[in-house]
């Protein structure tokens, strides 16, 4: 708490990442990722199927460890932190999934009620009128009682950003959250993006493959590709930037198919040279 | 030289399995501890133990069940008193009908067939349940809302586990020799309250004991096998139902290992 230092503390990362990897089994799928997440910047995170970028998002959050490299939140190293601190972490931040994954045996009230009954000592009242509130700030005012089996696409994922808001989280996380909504529903959920970014000055990072989207929100963007980070900047660096990998998925260009017929033979008959 | 190969991955596979076996016992014993931990000290030291779906998981696990298995271990009793009577009856001593169902009841069938109902009916249930909240990215959820998911999901399920099964063992020991007074009434001459009388004359208190530890430990190996399971499915729906199969195959193995370890104790404590 020292609001004299406002301008020093915007400037210093919230999240830093050195040189992260990680691994499924022998598997790396980040390749060494350097990255820094400003304080009240909205980054996304930008990257075709399987380019890591879902796997960088878990990371972010604790739900895979790394196998080498450092993520510092505020100066803190978290791979080798405990598990009462990255609890408590956790505590700060809120995550929005790409599904909702709102718990199905509960009301959409008791999801978002959830977080504040487990780490406050809040009347339930109290709670109560917390959950009004958080609802109402995605627009879900009166969906209390409603199961999240009832709820349309858009609407569980606006239940789940409430569910998100509700312990008033420093860093607010989502995974793509505009996939499989129709556009107009998406634009919905973009436009609550920027509502929270102006309304609590939080730290958003959204991990997204939706250009349209991404160009609407971002502050800054990362494109990650293949595990390796290609490009960082904001929205007119991207525009103008001219690796080939930025170009080809700002220009939505499709991977070139094999060129040359003899690549191609040789490919499907590989394994069948004698000697194999 | 192909054969030396063969038996040398022979031998590597057993190994292999060996130790996959040690692991996954491991996991379980890790999974029980934690739950077990959070059931039992945490609720002392200011971590809230959450009550209510530990009842309506009781009331899942137990009161649903006793119909079914009212049922299916009444019909036991009555098929050990006939199987039982065909060889008694060879000596002229069908009145041992009566002990030879008590005894068979509480000390084995009872803990045994009650398990493997909820086995069929509740371990099954955990692995679907957890296994589509990992599909669905919950468990993930409650993690990243600093929420552990063992003492969120597990704790209430071993606490209405460890509570229920010996209930339920109690209902199934008690309709087995009803059944089995049905054969005795009808077949051996005996009056319902003479057969009743008797069946409880045979047991000795170590008999119900010995049945109940055994449920007691069968519970916690369903639990720990169902949510286990869950935890580990993999990403799809339709791991969902592997996982579930696989719940209920390991668990009845288990159930049958330890039914047979915790047998071997009992038999050489009474021996000592």
């Amino acid at each position: 708490m020292e609001p004299e230092q406002g301008a020093d503390r915007r400037a210093e990362p919230v999240i830093s990442l050195r040189n992260l990897r990680v691994n499924y089994g022998e598997r790396e799928i980040l390749h060494g990722i350097d990255l820094d997440v400003m304080r009240e910047e909205t980054l996304v995170i930008l990257g075709g199927s399987g380019s890591g970028k879902s796997t960088l998002l878990r990371t972010l959050v604790g739900l895979e460890r790394p196998s080498s490299g450092e993520i510092r939140l505020k100066g803190k190293n978290m791979a080798t932190t405990s598990a009462a601190e990255m609890n408590a972490f956790r505590r700060k931040i809120g995550m929005s999934f790409q599904g909702g994954a709102l718990f199905g045996s509960m009301t959409v009230g008791e999801n978002v009620a959830l977080p504040l009954r487990e780490h406050t000592r809040l009347e339930s009242s109290t709670i109560e009128i917390m959950v009004r509130l958080k609802l109402e700030q995605v627009g879900l005012t009166g969906f209390e009682n409603y199961m999240p089996s009832q709820l349309s696409g858009g609407m569980k994922k606006r239940a789940a950003v409430a569910r998100a808001l509700a312990m008033d989280p420093e860093i607010l996380f989502f995974d793509e959250p505009s996939a499989g909504l129709d556009p107009i529903i998406a634009a919905g959920v973009d436009e609550l993006i920027l509502e929270l970014k102006k309304a609590f000055h939080v730290t958003i990072i959204v991990v997204t493959h939706e250009l349209a989207s991404a160009f609407l929100i971002a502050d800054r963007m990362v494109l990650i590709d293949k595990g390796y980070v290609v490009a960082v900047g904001t929205r007119e660096e991207m525009r103008s930037n001219t690796h080939p990998r930025v170009r080809q998925f700002l220009d939505r260009i499709p991977e070139p198919e094999v060129s040359r017929e003899m690549d191609y033979l040789q490919m499907l008959t590989d394994d069948l040279r004698p000697g194999h | 030289m192909a054969l030396a190969a063969k038996s040398v991955d022979l031998t590597a596979r057993i190994g292999g399995s060996v130790i996959g076996g040690l692991a996954y016992l491991g996991a379980l014993v890790s999974l029980t501890g934690r739950a077990a931990y959070f059931t039992f000290l945490a609720p002392f030291r200011g971590t809230r133990l959450r009550l209510q779906p530990a009842v309506s998981q009781a009331m899942q696990i137990g009161v649903r069940a006793l119909p079914i298995l009212s049922m299916i271990t009444f019909f036991i009793g009555l098929i050990l008193a006939l199987q039982s009577a065909y060889e008694l009856k060879r000596f002229g001593a069908l009145h041992y009908v009566a002990s030879a169902v008590a005894i068979s009841m509480t000390r084995e069938l009872g803990p045994l067939i009650t398990a493997i109902v909820v086995i069929g009916r509740s371990g099954s249930a955990f692995a679907a349940e957890l296994g589509t909240m990992k599909v669905t990215e919950e468990i993930d959820a409650l993690e990243t809302m600093a929420i552990d998911p063992i003492r969120f999901l597990v704790s209430p399920k071993l606490l209405a586990m460890i509570v229920m099964l010996p209930c339920l063992t109690i209902t199934a020991n008690a309709m087995g020799i009803l059944g089995g007074a049905l054969f005795g009434v009808t077949r051996a001459e005996f009056a319902l309250g003479g057969y009743i009388r008797t069946s409880v004359e045979a047991l000795l208190l170590t008999d119900i004991v010995s049945g109940l530890i055994k449920s007691v430990m069968f519970g916690m190996t369903i639990t720990a096998v169902g949510c286990h399971e869950g935890f580990s499915t993999g990403a799809g729906a339709e791991q969902v139902g592997r996982s579930t199969t696989r719940a209920v195959v390991i668990s009845i193995f288990l159930v049958v290992l330890v039914d047979l370890v915790f047998t071997a104790l009992f038999f050489f404590l009474s021996e000592a």
